[in-house]
């Protein structure tokens, strides 16, 4: 789970990183007040969305009066931001934050992540800030530290220390930089993170060591202990459909092509979506209802697909090792009963008494194709959602 | 015929008192693995599916000598169940949970590390299908009559796409050493490149299939692994051909965060050791029967 960067500044304050003074507004008048509580002569209005590269989106202003803060955040609210990270959807700003902006004079790269080869938490940092760790990887590779924290004793003082002399920063800013590092590694543990980004991390004229921007995604898997953080969910920011899914127990990623895909099992999904990109086709999901297939998540899940309008044709693909086939496709059947199906729908069973499964899906009267292969089905896909789409092309037409 | 598991593999069932812990429990039985008993705290003393249950590892071990033990209990409890089943010295232990918190795989992990490494506990998973020897026991909740007994090993993360490499091959007369499952999350009990050297030093495996898919490190690991210490062939395929950066694709772990994450970049890995890349799902089976008649 995403959070809003004021979100992250809130939440890693208390664990004693020092980051500007701020305020968050829902409207330029608000945004206008904010700016006059924090005082002083120079403010950023930054837009909240989930996403990083808001600046060069347009979602970062520097003002220099209140009133430049008004029309900076009037012109961010409903705007669509489409960042690199966010996909041509874009995301809208609900919610401006306005910050105290300070004079920098370092800005430096400090993010945490779960690393998967040594399975604990890293640090990683760079005295190259700004710019986004992928391209530092890319250009200047040489300037970023690792350093892996053992969870059993967590990260030391020393190890801490030893960042930030590689970081080369003066020796009166080490305490601070300890502390921000190591207040970050302890929001990360304490709060189930899976990644905490600082970027930039500043040094500033008046020689403190500030977050400017901050970062933190949550592991899913841990929400049900971190009520405080599930309380900063913005469901505004989220894909409806995916959102929709998740709350449904189903496991929904929206893609951009025009097969809707409903399978049983994450890897056999993945695997389905390479077999219709194989035989020409674009998925336009990603659909896991779980190993089991009942009657009631098949239904569900044509619901769902159904509600995406580029969807033309859709793919069933469901291997029954316990739960047979027989009672798969009277699930199917039952749902599209249900459902009014308007698309056509192609079905592929394997496993347990397939062949009575197929029987059911023929003798049903519905207008389903079946196939017996990965490879058929996806074929049969392609070829009839074109045929599918030729055809309301042709009726738009007439 | 087989790598950890076997006919003779006395097995406890950690949440054997829950509905799908009863369910795959008489599935296990039925298929001929020894269930000798389970653990739920606080049920000690009581019976399931005709086997005695137990408050803790430690007496169920004592009692049954049990060597392995499948964890089906609930994400929040799931972890601390598995350090106890390292604690009471049991061998093999599969772990089914999904959604089990990354962090607490960490910990997992470094607890696992305080037993000496030829003592320590063997973890496949979490959020596996578990593990079948074909003809002679399972500890896990796959289907076993999908697999038919042979020499080729199968290590791969899912459980459904697992099941269509084992009935592909079934079709093609091909039999299975030992499958196993090493799940999909981020953090894992085992590896690709430790269950590959188990199939590599085992007489009864000619030939290993690796199901991977986006995310992590595990399949060029496992490259590295093939190509340095592998005489066996492999046959590989790995899922998410279409999958876009940064989105996560069901499992916890299917997700490309970096370079060398997406299913492109660990295919050409691989190809490059002289794995036998399966040019499509549907073509699984078909590409292990190729490989094999190029090795007789």
């Amino acid at each position: 789970m995403d959070i809003h960067e004021y979100q992250a500044k809130d939440v890693l304050r208390k664990f004693g990183v020092k980051v500007p003074s701020g305020g968050l507004a829902y409207s330029p008048e608000q945004a206008t007040y904010r700016a006059h509580e924090i005082g002083g002569s120079k403010w950023v209005v930054k837009a909240q969305i989930h996403s990083g590269g808001r600046g060069k989106a347009g979602g970062v202003k520097v003002c220099s009066t209140e009133h430049e803060v008004f029309d900076a955040a009037g012109e961010m609210f409903g705007m669509k931001l489409v960042t690199n990270q966010t996909g041509p959807a874009g995301k809208i700003v609900y919610r401006v934050y306005v910050e105290n902006g300070v004079e920098i004079e370092r800005e430096l790269y400090l993010g945490f992540v779960l690393d998967r080869s040594s399975e604990r938490i890293m640090v990683v940092a760079s005295s190259s800030g700004g710019m986004e760790i992928e391209e530092i990887a890319q250009d200047q590779p040489d300037t970023i530290i690792r350093s892996v924290v053992d969870p059993a004793v967590g990260l030391t003082e020393f190890q801490a220390r030893e960042i930030v002399f590689k970081l080369e920063l003066g020796a009166s800013h080490v305490q601070g930089a300890v502390s921000t590092i190591r207040g970050c590694y302890r929001a990360f543990r304490d709060l189930d993170a899976t990644m905490v980004e600082i970027n930039p991390l500043v040094v500033t004229s008046d020689n403190s060591v500030m977050a400017l921007d901050a970062k933190m995604e949550f592991d899913d898997n841990a929400l049900f202990r971190r009520q405080e953080i599930m309380e900063l969910r913005d469901k505004s920011q989220e894909d409806l459909r995916e959102t929709k899914a998740a709350d449904q127990g189903l496991s929904y990623v929206g893609l951009d092509g025009n097969i809707g895909c409903i399978v049983n099992g994450a890897g056999l999904a993945m695997a389905t979506m390479d077999m219709i990109k194989l035989a020409g086709g674009e998925p336009a999901n990603f659909l896991d209802i779980g190993g089991g297939a009942s009657p009631e998540r098949v239904a569900k899940a044509f619901n769902l697909v159904r509600s995406d309008d580029k969807v033309s044709a859709i793919l069933v693909n469901i291997f029954a090792g316990i739960n047979r086939c027989d009672w798969v496709a009277e699930g199917v059947v039952q749902a599209l009963q249900a459902t009014e199906m308007d698309l056509p729908v192609i079905v592929r069973l394997a496993g347990t008494n397939v062949e009575k499964g197929m029987e059911i899906l023929a003798n049903s009267g519905l207008p389903i194709a079946t196939a017996t292969t990965l490879a058929e089905a996806a074929d049969k896909a392609v070829t009839i959602s074109r045929a599918a789409l030729n055809q309301s092309t042709l009726a738009a037409a007439s | 015929m087989s790598i950890l598991l076997n006919k003779t593999t006395p097995l406890i069932v950690q949440g054997i008192t829950g509905r799908i812990g009863q369910f795959h429990t008489q599935e296990m039985i039925d298929y001929g693995t020894i269930v000798v008993g389970g653990v739920v705290p606080g049920r000690g003393g009581e019976t399931a599916m005709g086997k005695p249950v137990f408050n803790t590892v430690k007496e169920a071990v004592d009692a049954t000598g049990a060597t392995a033990s499948l964890v089906v209990v609930p994400p929040p409890f799931a972890a601390d169940s598995i350090m106890e089943a390292a604690d009471a010295g049991i061998d093999l232990c599969v772990s089914i949970t999904d959604g089990i918190p990354a962090q607490d795989m960490m910990r997992v992990k470094r607890f696992m590390r305080r037993y000496r490494e030829d003592k320590r506990m063997r973890l496949l998973g979490p959020n596996c299908a578990g593990i079948i020897t074909p003809g002679e026991a399972l500890a896990g909740i796959m289907p076993g009559h999908i697999y038919l007994p042979g020499s080729v090993g199968i290590v791969g993360r899912s459980g459904t796409l697992g099941y269509e490499a084992a009935s592909q091959m079934k079709e093609l007369g091909i039999g299975v050493s030992t499958s196993v499952g090493i799940g999909g999350d981020p953090i894992n009990g085992s590896s690709f490149r430790d269950i590959l050297a188990l199939f590599e030093q085992d007489d009864d495996t000619s030939a290993v299939v690796l199901i991977g898919e986006i995310g992590g490190p595990q399949e060029a690991e496992a490259a590295e692994f093939i190509r340095d210490h592998m005489k066996k062939p492999v046959i590989a395929y790995v899922a998410g051909l279409t999958a876009p950066k940064g989105k996560r694709m069901g499992h916890a772990g299917a997700i490309i965060s970096a370079f060398g994450e997406s299913a492109p970049e660990k295919v050409e890995l691989l190809r490059e050791v002289g794995v036998a890349i399966v040019p499509n799902p549907s073509e699984i089976g078909a590409t292990v029967h190729a490989a094999h008649a190029k090795a007789a």
